[in-house]
């Protein structure tokens, strides 16, 4: 295929080739963009919480007087185990994608407060909650019963806790974390444990890498850990079972107060904590969707205009011996040419984009292998979209040369 | 001689229908899409209090030194108990308020209910004239009231319709946490978002009322703890409430009215002589780090509008220049097709005008039909944004007027423009040539 004879009927309709590329280009940088954005929220949507969410529930009642706590957990421990259907009832300070109770920078050495190895959730957990959580140990060992300390303010002095395995590469990196310390001021952690994933109340909140730094706390109920409880039953009993439980709060304990928004099965609590996410996803592959749609036609619309008015021209190149498909191909070339020069600016503008989302909305580098796939996808369209109006300029017959209108 | 142009438009879009409607909903949706992302972007980013949010200011004060401030250098985004007070003692401000988050349970005078858990916030008396809180029955409290931790309180429509039955109940009792209050107001339906006042607590957004409103050493006396965020760079000495008050933890939004210039210069000035003081005194150990903000500002340095939002803003305008670059593109193809038909009609005598009004009022035509299907597309998306959008955020997605019309400008502009280039091609070359070619 000879490409001279192409770029010198491009260069007669510079204007119109051009709004090609341009075209071309803004979707380029506007496809790169979006696609990634789009990627980083759903790697975030499919972050794996660790515990058995079709299972469990949650209950959180309030309002009762602190130094009447550990009366209010006996209580209410007593009476949600009795409810049918209760495979257990056990105490926890938060869950996944519910409300953060207790975030808090960690160091190496006690009472530092500048190296920050990072910001870490403590669960607080009473007995029993490990197991009921469905968390899967991969190195170090189960609390025993006396490791459950009670805690004096939020957390307690010193306790022997499970991290996750997220949590031990960034804190240990390449290093064995059983029996390593950490510090939350005076406050002394000792890892016994190592679970496979767990994830933060908010992962939404920190940076995607950040998502499952969680430090399994068992504590003596009572005092801070008190008013959340951890239900779990079998899958298709745990909408049943919580029902029962938000009714029965009443006759348990009529002094405290259900709280309803906090209530709810894991399942309810990651859709409605994603919800904003998926509508963000929809949102912008939609936009992207209908970008490459009006490119397409954009494309159709104009190769169709360069086919009528170059009729004559096509048949004297079929008169004088072209064949359909080299005329097929003139018009693919063409468009492999300009959608090319249009993918160029776009790269430009792409990381023009990014860097001005980069500055703004604290958004990581656009990473490279975007750039080739969003070109591949382009090249794609543009040929699919010329494919109909070179098709049709290919039919065209040689006797068309010969006539004079 | 317009009508008949129009008439002629209509002729040449019909022979092509195809295309003609491709350009519109080219228009169409490009509008559509930018100006439905701009209404939610608008939405969280709005100002809650246009018509005072540059007179209200935040003032941090640097209580944690250089190992508590961010990487930008700021001071605590909230105030401890000491500095808090220390501000609203010395009262430079025209009006201020210390406040912090409460959530109280409320019990109904009917002991058949079960009491209520209420979300709240503790304030002083100039929290309600300084954010132009409406009231439906009654005011805030008084100064005097403030001073002497007076059982007074205001709520929300919500709750009085709950407690009361929606009736004027200033002067009745009601109880919050085991104590008698006096209701002195009764709010109208208010609940601005972002949540301005106390962005640090909510983040910007809730979808929750404040129900209740108690005078702040009220509260504070009557032991309500803080229901918002606490932080601290040290653990508190003492334990519990108390503790919390005498320790550098912050845990107080401040906000201050300063009406003019030279107000606000005063009003830093004071926060760095009050600063300095600490700093001699010894409880400081560094020099005075103070930040004073106004509330936009403020807003943009806490992050309150979602970066989602901008983002996709930026996407919906890259949808709405691909739609228009297409358009022009598909116009110049028209256009730049009947230049035979140009040849025709300036041999037959029609000047240059002519040939440009002809064509201008076609592309025009072009232009504002896809603006009008671009309106319509626009209303149909903002009304679906609550089908789609978390609740608290859809409430606020209003459509920007002034700006539709300017979208729709530029579309209508960007068409005519585009049919302008061909139109002067064509009417360039002679009529002979033109005619001679075909």
């Amino acid at each position: 295929m000879q490409i001279k004879p192409i770029l010198a009927a491009l260069r007669r309709h510079r204007l119109a080739t051009l709004l090609i590329a341009v075209e071309i280009a803004l979707a380029c940088a506007v496809l790169c963009n979006a696609c990634f954005l789009v990627a980083r929220r759903w790697t975030m949507i499919q972050i794996n919480s660790g515990v058995d969410e079709s299972s469990l529930a949650v209950l959180t009642v309030n309002g009762f007087d602190p130094k009447l706590s550990a009366d209010v957990n006996a209580r209410m421990l007593t009476g949600l185990r009795a409810i049918p259907g209760v495979q257990s009832a056990t105490l926890i300070s938060e869950v996944p994608f519910g409300p953060q109770t207790g975030a808090a920078g960690v160091t190496h050495e006690p009472g530092d407060f500048k190296n920050l190895i990072g910001v870490v959730d403590f669960v607080l957990a009473g007995p029993g909650t490990f197991k009921a959580l469905g968390l899967k140990l991969v190195e170090g060992r189960l609390p025993q019963p006396d490791d459950y300390r009670p805690a004096t303010s939020f957390l307690p002095d010193y306790a022997q806790v499970l991290v996750t395995r997220q949590w031990a590469e960034h804190a240990w990196p390449g290093e064995n974390p059983l029996g390593k310390s950490f510090w939350c001021d005076k406050m002394h952690f000792r890892v016994m444990g190592v679970v496979d994933h767990y994830a933060r109340a908010q992962p939404g909140q920190y940076d995607l890498g950040q998502g499952e730094w969680t430090v399994f706390t068992p504590v003596v109920p009572g005092g801070s850990l008190s008013g959340t409880y951890l239900l779990r039953a079998r899958p298709q009993d745990v909408q049943r079972v919580l029902q029962a439980a938000r009714a029965a709060v009443q006759k348990i304990a009529p002094d405290v107060v259900l709280d309803q928004d906090n209530s709810k099965t894991l399942n309810d609590l990651r859709a409605n904590y994603f919800k904003s996410d998926r509508i963000m996803i929809g949102l912008l592959l939609g936009v992207v969707v209908l970008m490459l749609g009006v490119t397409a036609l954009g494309i159709v619309g104009l190769t169709s205009f360069w086919v009528a008015q170059r009729r004559k021209q096509i048949g004297i190149r079929r008169a004088i011996g072209a064949t359909r498909g080299d005329i097929l191909r003139y018009f693919q070339t063409e468009n492999f040419l300009i959608v090319t020069f249009g993918i160029a600016l776009g790269m430009l503008l792409a990381f023009g984009l990014n860097a001005v989302l980069m500055r703004f909305y604290e958004l990581p580098h656009l990473p490279l292998p975007y750039l080739p796939v969003g070109a591949l996808a382009l090249w794609g369209l543009g040929q699919l979209a010329v494919l109909g109006p070179a098709l049709r300029a290919a039919a065209v017959p040689p006797v068309v040369a010969t006539r004079s209108v | 001689m317009f009508a008949y142009y129009l008439d002629l438009a209509l002729r040449s879009l019909k022979r092509s229908p195809g295309l003609t409607a491709l350009m519109v909903l080219a228009i169409g949706f490009g509008v559509a899409a930018s100006m439905t992302s701009w209404s939610v972007f608008r939405a969280v980013s709005g100002d809650p209090i246009p018509w005072k949010s540059a007179s209200l200011f935040v003032p941090q004060i640097d209580n944690w030194g250089p190992n508590g401030r961010n990487p930008d250098g700021d001071p605590p985004n909230a105030m401890d108990y000491a500095d808090a007070t220390a501000l609203m003692r010395d009262h430079r401000a025209k009006l201020q308020s210390a406040m912090y988050q409460i959530s109280p349970s409320v019990v109904p005078a009917d002991a058949a209910k079960h009491p209520i858990n209420v979300s709240g916030e503790a304030v002083y008396s100039e929290f309600f004239p300084m954010l132009d809180v409406p009231f439906q029955y009654g005011s805030g409290w008084s100064a005097s009231d403030d001073e002497n931790r007076a059982q007074v309180v205001v709520i929300s429509d919500k709750l009085n319709q709950k407690l009361f039955g929606g009736a004027n109940s200033v002067g009745r009792n009601a109880s919050i946490e085991g104590r008698q209050y006096r209701v002195v107001g009764v709010l109208k339906d208010w609940n601005p978002q972002p949540r301005f006042y106390d962005v640090v607590n909510s983040g910007g957004f809730d979808s929750g009322v404040k129900d209740v409103f108690l005078p702040f050493l009220t509260a504070i006396q009557a032991n309500l703890q803080n229901d918002g965020n606490t932080n601290c760079n040290a653990v508190p000495k003492e334990p519990g409430f108390v503790g919390l008050q005498h320790s550098e933890c912050v845990w107080i939004a401040y906000m201050a009215e300063l009406d003019s210039a030279s107000a606000v210069t005063a009003y830093r000035d004071y926060l760095q002589g009050y600063a300095r003081a600490q700093q001699q005194a010894g409880r400081f150990g560094w020099a005075p780090n103070n930040r004073l903000r106004d509330l936009r500002a403020w807003l943009d340095n806490q992050h309150v509008v979602p970066s989602d939002t901008k983002v996709s803003l930026l996407v919906a305008l890259g949808l709405l220049l691909v739609c228009l670059v297409n358009t022009i593109g598909l116009l110049l193809a028209k256009f730049l097709r009947r230049s035979s038909e140009i040849g025709v009609r300036r041999a037959l005598g029609a000047p240059r005008k002519a040939i440009y009004l002809q064509f201008l009022t076609e592309a025009g035509m072009v232009g504002a039909a896809g603006g009008v299907l671009g309106l319509l597309l626009t209303c149909a998306g903002v009304a679906s944004v609550g089908w789609v959008m978390p609740k608290d955020i859809a409430d606020l997605a209003r459509l920007d007027v002034s700006l539709l019309v300017l979208t729709l400008l530029v579309a209508v502009v960007a068409t005519m423009l585009a049919g302008l280039y061909p139109t002067y091609r064509a009417s360039r070359v002679q009529p002979a040539w033109q005619l001679k070619s075909n």
